[in-house]
């Protein structure tokens, strides 16, 4: 394949080549090359398809807008879809392959497509595939997603990394072109902290694209009061002026040193925004506009110029706007032959004309008719002074004026404003505290945009606290004459969306049809929904339309601009929190406890708890059926440390737990402690758990491991906000008390050998008691409570005595055979006595229907005059019962629902009578128990009814009773 | 991403708040009338503007600050501590 | 024009030149018999249903800016009826039997992909909860499947069975849950009411509701005053708004909801998934996006954009759950306003005043709700009195305390 590489200058260093792949074959090409000028200069011009018709396509652009030359980049799991080979750095190794074809690039058979064009207009399907209807999903849907997307998703979890970085400064400037470094420069002189960003690996913007750049690493890298981010891209403006971006920190390199991360997100807090972030050239639709060889001017000029690559070796240059004419002398000067400049503007400046030599052709009031050839461009047949004429040639270069970037300008809200002098949309309002320099406000000319840089720089460096003298605007802007009219009719396909084959036709349709707000159109029409989200489309669509509607293209407006200015990969916005690393995890101090015993664990919101604790041989049921058995016949001790924990002290503790809880706190003597419920400000449970009173103003409170946090929330709104009055203060001690639960008949006596000082006697050491003592010199608290139902003991003492503990208490316990109990025996044990959890306190229910409501005391608290609602006190609400299989060999499952004997089976809707909350297997009883609600509730106690589970076919008959199935009269805990 | 002028604390990320809505809902008493309280508790005033609501700094000072927030720019107007005596007296 | 094979075929050969507008550029009579403010996709699917169930055909829907221009063009497109509360399961499983034969209805392919709902599960808890849903579902008539880990991982085998921090258990599944090409919704209904005679009024704001004697008897709007016998709002996202004119306060408050579209891939998500250990819900488009969202970025918020938290949180239950989405890249970040009432179910009912109709609150379930709503907001309005499935979603439950409750967080629409 011929080389199109120009043999001197460019920005590639040819003394060291670089191998890579495409499409399984080899190529070389140098280091600064990118993939797309790489192939190109191997004279690869075919670089994708289209996603419709796939229409054979070659590069458009240059720089991240590039809607056609998209490769799929890296292998396997590292495998990354849809990357613009315009933004791949080359390097040794890389692997890329094209996309959207079968079975190859050159020969893709859906490119069959094409034949069918007449029907696969504009929103065909919502005309089609209704009949049969049953025939969508099995057969038409399949058939369409098999033509779906582009790229292929990477197949495996994401092996490299990716990092966050939080950064302030005083100014960001996005964009290092010329106007991006004239603020950046002036803004530092000023004395504030710059941030500059730039998407390319070089500066200068499109200056670098000039045949002699100038080196601005030189004059800007190293300086303290300037940081520069390179192939890092401004990816939206948020709230409160926060800039993301995203540096490609790897990408460009081979190999990523271990540690280091693929790519970096940068949150930036900036005082003030510069945006600098240039335009972009224009295509022009007429037929065939699409072809590999037909690209913009701007890209052409930087291929030749900075890539040392012939866009063609024959080209003609179709020209809207006068910028044609540097790009002619450009590659003129590159030895690049220009059959013509076909201009499509009836008068061309002279200015623009004195820049080519005089030997170049220049057709005046050309009108394109249609690029010429079968995969490749191959000549353009255009139309001038009333003949036809083919124009052969290899490549056609569009020079169709430029569009200022005004994506993220517009991401804060505004909306751009059309500006006829330019004929191009430009930001509304450039005006602090976000900035608009350069190219990006319509400002095109260089030296101009210097000057605009400085003026921007300056305005910002003062607005965030840094006077600098504000200069004028400097010259008078060189006027342009850009033709508006960017389309020609014509019989064929000409292409508005490259990337989603919309064409000129497509968009009359649409607003043939009505669909003509620009939201209705992009959306019929999937115009400007592509890659690029339009930054190479939607301006001449737009054009279409307002030409399909009669009207001026001011009065037809933009679709609204929306973050990321390009494509990121989602690992980079997941940063490190992914995996096991998804959420932290907490674990209680006894953990490495738990582990030598070989507990299995289970994730309670972020917490770890000890599940059960399989012994040799042992699954998960008969682990549970032994531990909860210890408890009942001996002893057995579990890790509470997850409970919430909260102290309060002040004079009005008191009072204050008076209004959290439904039950009264105020006759609470110290050294004693109470269960207490308390409520949303709705009247529906909030959450439920023991407060203790350790002096007349010192209590301590537990709440659940899931509510915790919730409820010192709520106690913060209590004291701040409602009872601001009560002098009463609290703080979290979760974390700095460690708690263990010793329960059982036995524990007593196992309590008594761990604390021999404390008289642990029923008469000294009464049930709901609390004693303060000592652990290893540490302080400690021992609460008489139970949860399972047995005489027990809560022991809490300094979160790192928690080993020396655990070790102590299993010598204690060793002679009573001190069995360790997880979150499941304690489930069981905790149903059997009907004590109420999470599956009960399920945020919809209240204290009446869990059984609680005559703690209800008179006095006012939180959520009561809303718990007295009629809907809230109806009868009809299902209320807490206990459950048994009648057949007690029967198996219950939580997540059950009661109905009527009658409607069990029958294949029409039936009504639910209530559901079944929780459930155990007790080892205790012997059968399966369980809790739910059920209408009617305890009048029901005694009664049978149906209780179904559908999703496995499952019916059980059971009897309706009392929750507590485990000694009611509380003889044991009391004991 | 807001950014909030916490009156102890100083400007802070939102990521250490918490919101905690309308801060016209304030329920001392459950003695008043039950439709004052569900007025108060479901039936907020909702502007498209200017919203004065609870922000609970609770991952910091763990105080509740009243916020004067635009809902359409998300602009900042005020915040100030909701316990300071002045909030106090106006309700 | 009825649309067709034969049609496009016809259209084909001779140029496309004869398709009709698919609504007329209707212009605003002096008076109607009804007048939906809001042409989303509730208030057009309600124009149809008065046009075509109650044969009320002087209808004019109020559009402020373009049709389908509020939630129906921006959400994640998704349909299901997997609800456990039965006012709600009942109601939105209606709404799906309407999706199953929407395009013979209205002669316009809305693409109803009936590929599954799939709600993944992490604890044993958090299965019964499913469970007792699931149970609710199939008592309800509704299809419910509950999964095992293995079934799930049939299903969707990229999702994370092997690092995870909170590992997959199972799923609850709905097969007959899926998506829709949200636009086509209010294009279809658009164009089946116009041809049953609504006018259609687009850039037609309304300015004030005029009221006289307790009964609402008109609008002002910026093309004029337009009286009416009847009038309904389905303005979701704005409803308080517009509820003020007349002086209504509502037990909602507005939200912004975010959701994500990615880059065009190969098909390799063929259900629905939401993740149960964080906030992520993934379908992919038959154009190859990915379309994601998570929950709302819990301020009040009537900007159309959300904030990096959410969106962090979001990306984050992403990649854990499907580890390789890592390396796909996002192409496009939007927020939706949500009517966010305060125990998370609709409100569809007549209001104080005579002749006026309310349609809103409809938290993150509008999209899906949007045939029955249609349907049962026309029946309200036609009859002066709620059918049967929207009559327990009345204002008047948040003082009876007969709360819709389905999330089980009380009136604080933002805790996730």
């Amino acid at each position: 394949m011929a080389s199109y590489r120009i043999q001197n200058g460019g920005a590639i260093d040819r003394a060291r080549p670089v191998k890579f792949r495409f499409d399984g074959k080899s190529y070389t090409g140098f280091d600064g090359d990118t993939l797309a000028s790489a192939l190109m200069a191997n004279g690869v011009s075919l670089l994708g398809r289209s996603f419709k018709y796939h229409r054979p396509r070659g590069l458009v652009t240059l720089g991240s807008a590039e809607p056609n030359a998209l490769a799929e980049i890296g292998e396997g799991a590292r495998r990354e879809a849809n990357v613009q080979m315009t933004m791949v750095e080359l390097h040794d190794g890389l692997i890329a392959q094209s996309q959207n074809r079968f079975p190859s690039l050159r020969f893709d058979l859906m490119s069959v497509n094409q034949l069918f064009s007449k029907f696969l207009v504009a929103g065909f399907y919502y005309k089609s595939f209704m009949w049969p209807s049953a025939f969508w999903e099995p057969v038409y849907e399949k058939i369409i997603r098999r033509a779906a997307g582009l790229g292929r998703a990477a197949e495996g979890p994401d092996s490299d990394h990716y990092e966050h970085r939080h950064i302030h400064c005083d100014v960001l400037v996005i964009g290092a072109g010329l106007a991006g470094i004239s603020a950046a420069q002036t803004a530092a002189a000023a004395g504030s902290r710059v941030l500059m960003l730039e998407e390319h690996a070089w500066l200068g913007g499109v200056s670098a694209y000039d045949d002699d750049p100038v080196d601005f690493t030189a004059q800007l890298d190293g300086r303290d009061d300037l940081q520069i981010l390179r192939r890092t891209t401004a990816l939206g403006i948020y709230d409160h002026n926060v800039v993301l971006a995203l540096e490609r920190s790897g990408d460009h390199l081979g190999e990523i040193a271990d540690g280091h991360p693929r790519q970096r997100l940068w949150i930036i807090r900036p005082k003030q925004i510069v945006v600098a972030a240039g335009a972009l050239e224009r295509p022009i639709t007429f037929d065939n506009n699409d072809k590999p060889g037909v690209m913009l001017s701007s890209a052409a000029r930087g291929l030749a110029n900075r890539f040392a690559v012939a866009a063609g070796k024959d080209v003609v240059i179709l020209a809207a706007d006068d910028t044609a004419y540097e790009v002619a002398a450009d590659l003129h000067a590159k030895g690049i032959k220009i059959s013509a400049i076909a201009d499509m503007r009836d008068q061309i400046p002279s200015f623009a004309r004195a820049q080519i030599p005089e030997n170049i052709r220049v057709i005046e009031a050309a009108q394109p008719i249609k690029a010429l050839g079968r995969t490749c461009v191959r000549g353009l047949r255009l139309k001038h002074a009333g003949s036809v004429e083919n124009v052969k040639c290899d490549a056609i270069l569009l020079a169709g004026g430029y569009n200022p970037n005004v994506h993220l300008l517009s991401h804060a809200g505004s909306a751009p404003v059309w500006k006829e002098e330019i004929h191009a949309f430009v930001p509304a309002d450039t005006s602090g505290p976000i900035w608009a320099a350069g190219a990006c406000r319509g400002i095109f000319d260089a030296s101009a945009c210097r000057v605009d840089g400085e003026v921007a720089g300056a305005n910002a460096a003062m607005a965030a606290g840094f006077p600098f003298g504000v200069k004028s605007l400097g010259p008078v802007l060189e006027s342009r004459a850009t033709l508006d009219r960017l389309h020609v009719s014509g019989k064929g396909k000409a292409f508005v969306d490259f990337q989603n084959d919309v064409t000129e036709f497509d968009v009359r349709l649409a607003a043939q049809e009505g669909y003509q707000s620009v939201e209705h159109l992009k959306r019929y029409t999937t115009l400007g929904m592509a890659t690029d989200q339009g930054k190479t489309s939607s301006v001449n669509g737009l054009s279409v339309l307002a030409d399909a509607l009669g009207k001026d293209i001011s009065d037809v407006g933009t679709t609204r601009f929306r973050p990321p200015y390009t494509p990121t990969a989602i690992g980079a916005f997941a940063g490190h929190a992914r995996g096991r690393d998804f959420q932290p995890i907490r674990k209680t101090a006894f953990h490495h406890c738990h582990e030598d015993l070989g507990a299995v664990f289970v994730e309670v919101g972020q917490w770890l708890r000890p599940r059960y604790y399989p012994q040799a041989g042992e699954d998960i049921f008969s682990a549970i059926k032994r531990e909860a058995k210890a408890v009942r016949t001996s002893v057995g001790v579990c890790d509470v440390s997850t409970l919430g924990k909260i102290e309060l002290f002040g004079p009005d503790a008191a009072k204050f737990l008076n209004r959290l809880y439904i039950n009264n706190w105020m006759k609470l003597a110290v050294g004693k402690a109470r269960y207490g419920v308390m409520l949303r400000e709705d009247g529906c449970l909030l959450d439920d758990g023991t407060t203790s009173r350790l002096a007349e103003d010192h209590f301590f409170m537990t709440c659940t491991t899931a509510n915790a946090a919730r409820v010192l929330a709520h106690m913060d709104y209590a004291s701040q906000i409602l009872f601001p009055e009560m002098d009463v203060g609290f703080c979290s001690a979760t974390e700095q008390w460690c708690g263990l639960a010793l329960a059982g008949p036995n524990s007593r006596k196992v309590l008594g050998g761990l604390f021999q000082d404390l008289d642990v006697s029923d008469e000294a050491f009464p049930f709901m008691g609390v004693r303060e003592t000592e652990f290893d010199g540490m302080p400690a608290r021992i609460f008489r409570i139970s949860f399972s139902g047995e005489l027990a003991y809560e022991i809490n003492t300094h979160w790192g005595c928690a080993a020396a503990l655990w070790e102590k208490l299993q010598a204690a316990g060793q002679s009573f055979g001190l069995t360790p109990y997880g979150s499941e025996a304690l489930g069981v044990l905790r149903i059997e006595k009907g004590h109420v959890a999470g599956s009960e306190i399920d945020g919809r229910t209240t204290a009446k229907d869990v059984g609680l409501g005559g703690m209800m005391a008179k006095k006012d608290c939180i959520g009561k005059a809303m718990a007295m609602r009629p809907g809230m006190v109806d009868e009809k609400r299902p209320a807490l019962i206990g459950l048994k299989p009648v057949n007690r060999a029967d198996r219950l499952r939580g997540g059950a629902h009661f109905v009527s004997p009658h409607d069990v089976g029958v294949s029409k809707p039936v009504q639910s009578l209530g559901w079944v909350s929780s459930v155990a297997d007790s080892p205790n009883l012997g059968h399966w128990i369980g809790l739910g609600f059920i209408e009617g509730g305890q009048s029901r106690i005694g009664e049978r009814a149906m209780c179904v589970y559908p999703l496995k076919d499952e019916a059980v008959e059971v009897e309706i009773c009392n929750p507590c199935f485990f000694d009611p009269d509380g003889e044991r805990l009391r004991g | 991403m807001h950014q909030i002028n916490c009156p102890w604390c100083g400007p802070r990320d939102e990521n250490e708040f918490s919101y905690q809505g309308d801060a016209n809902c304030r329920i001392a008493t459950q003695s008043k009338a039950p439709e004052e309280i569900e007025d108060l508790l479901y039936f907020r005033p909702n502007p498209k503007g200017l919203h004065k609501e609870y922000w609970h700094h609770v991952s910091g000072c763990r105080q509740y600050i009243i916020v004067e927030r635009h809902t359409l720019t998300h602009e900042i107007r005020s915040a100030r501590l909701a316990r300071s005596p002045q909030n106090q007296e106006q309700s | 024009m009825k649309y067709s094979e034969l049609s496009l075929l016809r259209e084909g050969i001779t140029g496309h030149k004869n398709w009709p507008r698919a609504w007329r550029d209707a212009q605003p009579k002096k008076r109607y018999d009804a007048i939906i403010i809001g042409g989303g996709g509730h208030g057009l699917a309600t124009a149809y249903y008065l046009a075509r169930e109650h044969s009320i055909t002087n209808v004019a829907v109020l559009e402020k800016g373009w049709i389908g221009g509020g939630n129906v063009g921006r959400n994640t497109t998704i349909i299901r009826s997997n609800y456990m509360l039965p006012a709600n399961t009942h109601f939105y499983d209606f709404s799906m039997k309407l999706w199953e034969q929407q395009e013979r209805d209205l002669n316009f392919n809305t693409m109803v992909s009936q590929r599954g709902v799939l709600n993944l599960f992490h604890s044993d808890p958090q299965r019964d909860a499913f469970a007792r849903r699931g149970n609710a579902m199939r008592l309800a008539g509704v299809d419910a499947e509950l999964l095992d880990k293995e079934q799930v991982r049939q299903l969707a085998p990229r999702l994370d069975f092997e690092n995870a921090r909170f590992p997959i258990e199972g799923g609850l599944f709905q097969p007959r849950g899926g998506t829709v090409r949200h636009d086509a919704v209010a294009w279809g209904y658009a164009r089946a009411a116009d041809s049953r005679g609504v006018d259609i009024i687009q850039n037609c704001e309304v300015i004030d509701i005029i009221h006289e004697g307790g009964k609402a008897i008109g609008v002002s709007t910026s093309k004029g005053p337009i009286h009416a016998d009847k009038i309904g709002i389905a303005v979701a996202g704005h409803t308080s708004q517009v509820a003020k004119m007349t002086g209504i306060r509502l037990p909602i408050e507005t939200h912004v909801l975010q959701a994500f579209v990615t880059e065009g891939l190969k098909p390799f998500v063929d259900t629905v998934i939401t993740f149960g250990a964080g906030h992520f819900y993934v379908s992919q488009s038959d154009k190859g996006g990915l379309v994601f969202g998570g929950d709302l970025d819990g301020y009040n918020s009537y900007a159309q954009r959300g904030g990096f938290p959410m969106m962090h949180h979001v990306m984050a239950a992403g990649v854990a759950m499907m580890p390789s989405l890592g390396r796909v890249r996002l192409l496009r970040q939007w927020g939706g306003v949500m009517d966010m009432t305060m125990d998370g179910s609709p409100i569809i009912c007549k209001t104080d005043i005579g002749g006026l109709y309310l349609n809103g609150g409809w938290c993150y379930g509008g999209f899906k709700a949007t045939p029955a709503s249609g349907f049962c907001f026309a029946h309200t309005i036609a009859k002066d009195e709620p059918h049967a499935l929207n009559a327990p979603f009345t204002i008047d439950r948040f003082r009876t305390g007969h709360l819709l409750d389905e999330k089980g967080v009380g009136p604080n629409p933002w805790i996730q």
